[in-house]
């Protein structure tokens, strides 16, 4: 009995793992290249969930096919905050960039109070996928895809970073913004490409949150907190750092919830997180990525 | 001399604004008088060293919960003040010590988060803080119009202390050293500062004026919950009054937190539901169009543009 607690735990840990992870890759992308902490980024995530929401409700697409559609409106999003206003202070100090950060979230998640209120929306499948039961385990198919989709995407993040050229003109401009700009790489435009990259993660992710969580606007910090904590956990700056620190958030509040109660999970992670600033402020892994 | 007279004349019409106003421009004037403490307080830390201190809502919450429990508990009211800032400033130097030698991102989001465990421990709390259902102070017996004096007169002393501190540490070592901090700080630390003790009393002083502020604020309004003394915006309100005047300035908090209340105010009235959003945009048109402050802007230059 106690093992299967034990693994089912750590199950639900890991299926949870997977989708924080999807949030932080694009959360720690902007951090890393652009050196901007994207408050904004909750907001995307909800935004994300709205769209695949009525996606699902107007149009019947299921939402792990508005994975496409969510990252897409996203990407133009970020792009345009981007090139439009971010862009004007991305080498400013911190204090700067994160108070027009805040700026703009405020803005922005005000503005999705207005227009969908703070009632939490809950999309129910019309067919769901049922339920995979193993060995006395359980674990919902619905999740479970959306932890494989998500990790998919973060590997894909991964491999565009790696080898497509756009990606390759990102690490460049992170390593070194001159000389990537002699070789003819447009800065301006790969800060925006960046920064929609990371939008287009977070929508990914609230699209695919939408079949598990509740949907508001105020939810927003929840989970923007969390990407902060795994870039933390995992180190700043890697989509690699970014899976291991989403799965280790994952099984940790899984694990806390079960023995300081559900309630704690919140406060866990965020001891957590102070305790590694201080003691380990380069995460788990300990390098510095996209170099 | 000609700032002393101007804030000689400030000082005159503040202790004027009881005697010759009603008890709603009062309780305005007491808020800018409790945002410019805010504001000079995240001075010391953001503006003097340079940190980008996102926890002014912990000092607060801290300091109004702890004075709001000393109160429940049969302590009189300034008493209550004086332990609320306290409490704040050893809660202040033990976390300056562990969180100070982070830089930059880091050490804004480490301040960020403390708020945030705070609110949730304090929200957990149940049996001490009475947890989400907030806290009753309870009521002074006196009269509302006796009662509004009082606690404006209240809140002139502690900013008055608070910019009385600002100015002595400004021109001692301690100012020049946090200074220095800003510029560079392994340099000060090479020329013999002592950076960590100069910073987290940066920290500490920030913390002990915001959190007696915090108390103040518990038994002025009479009850508080940890939605509302750990909010965000408390700590980002003191850093767009800075940024408003220019950071560093010593009376630019002052004013930046005047003109910030009145704004602030402005657009609670016209956009009732939309007030956090338009704040959200004058944060980002100041950062952007106004980087340096309002007070760098060359008048003089601008009235000519615009006469011509």
């Amino acid at each position: 009995m106690a093992a299967t607690l034990f693994f089912q735990v750590l199950v639900n840990g890991l299926v949870l793992g997977g989708l924080y992870a999807c949030i932080a890759a694009g959360f720690s992308l902007v951090w890393g290249v652009l050196n901007i902490i994207n408050i904004l980024h909750g907001t995307f995530v909800v935004i994300g969930s709205y769209s695949a929401y009525y996606a699902y409700i107007y149009l019947g697409v299921h939402p792990f096919i508005s994975v496409v559609l969510a990252g897409i409106i996203l990407f133009i999003i970020g792009y345009l905050f981007q090139r439009g206003i971010i862009n004007r202070v991305v080498a400013a100090p911190v204090l700067i960039t994160l108070s027009l950060t805040f700026g703009l979230d405020l803005f922005l998640n005000n503005s999705l109070l207005v227009v969908f209120s703070a009632d939490y929306l809950k999309l129910n499948l019309a067919n769901p996928l049922g339920v995979l039961q193993f060995a006395g385990i359980y674990v919902p198919v619905d999740r479970l895809a959306a932890m494989v989709l998500a990790l998919f995407l973060t590997c894909l993040l991964y491999w565009v970073l790696e080898a497509s050229r756009i990606g390759r003109a990102i690490v460049a401009v992170r390593m070194d913004r001159e000389a990537a700009t002699l070789m003819g790489v447009n800065a301006k435009h790969i800060y925006a490409v960046t920064f929609g990259l990371g939008a287009l993660m977070a929508g990914s992710a609230g699209a695919m949150l939408s079949v598990i969580f509740p949907i508001s606007p105020i939810v927003s910090t929840l989970y923007l907190s969390k990407a902060f904590v795994i870039c933390v956990l995992g180190g700043l700056g890697s989509v690699a750092g970014a899976m291991v620190g989403g799965l280790v958030l994952g099984v940790v509040e899984s694990f806390g919830g079960l023995i300081f109660g559900p309630e704690h999970a919140m406060t866990i992670s965020f001891c957590l997180l102070i305790l590694l600033l201080i003691f380990r402020p380069t995460g788990i892994m300990g390098k510095k990525g996209y170099e | 001399m000609k700032t002393k007279l101007v804030g000689l004349f400030v000082i005159v019409l503040l202790l004027l604004i009881p005697i010759i106003s009603n008890n709603y421009v009062i309780r305005l004037a007491t808020m800018m008088l409790m945002y410019s403490v805010f504001a000079m307080s995240w001075n010391f830390i953001g503006g003097m060293a340079g940190y980008p201190s996102f926890a002014t809502a912990s000092f607060f919450g801290l300091g109004a919960y702890a004075g709001a429990l000393c109160q429940v508990n049969g302590v009189p009211m300034f008493l209550a003040w004086v332990i609320g800032g306290l409490v704040s400033a050893v809660f202040a130097w033990v976390l300056g010590l562990a969180i100070l030698h982070l830089k930059g991102h880091y050490f804004a989001i480490a301040s960020l988060i403390v708020a945030e465990v705070l609110r949730e421990v304090i929200n957990s709390a149940t049996g001490i803080t009475g947890g989400g259902m907030g806290l009753n102070i309870p009521v002074l017996r006196m009269g509302v119009d006796a009662q509004a004096r009082l606690f404006y007169f209240s809140m002139f002393v502690i900013a008055l202390v608070t910019l009385a501190v600002s100015a002595y540490v400004s021109g001692r070592p301690l100012g020049f050293g946090l200074k220095c901090i800003k510029q560079n700080e392994d340099a000060a630390g090479m020329t013999g500062i002592n950076t960590t003790i100069y910073k987290t009393t940066a920290f500490t002083l920030s913390a002990v004026f915001t959190g007696g502020a915090g108390a103040f604020y518990a038994s002025w309004v009479n009850y508080i919950d940890p939605e509302d003394v750990f909010e965000i915006l408390i700590s980002i309100k003191p850093i767009v009054m800075v940024l408003m005047c220019g950071a560093g300035a010593l009376v630019g908090p002052v004013i930046g937190a005047g003109l910030f209340l009145f704004l602030e105010e402005l657009v609670w009235r016209n956009f009732l539901t939309f007030h956090v959003g338009m704040l959200g945009l004058m944060v980002v048109f100041l950062v952007i169009f106004l980087p340096t402050g309002l007070l760098s802007v060359d008048y003089r230059k601008f009235l000519k543009k615009v006469v011509r």
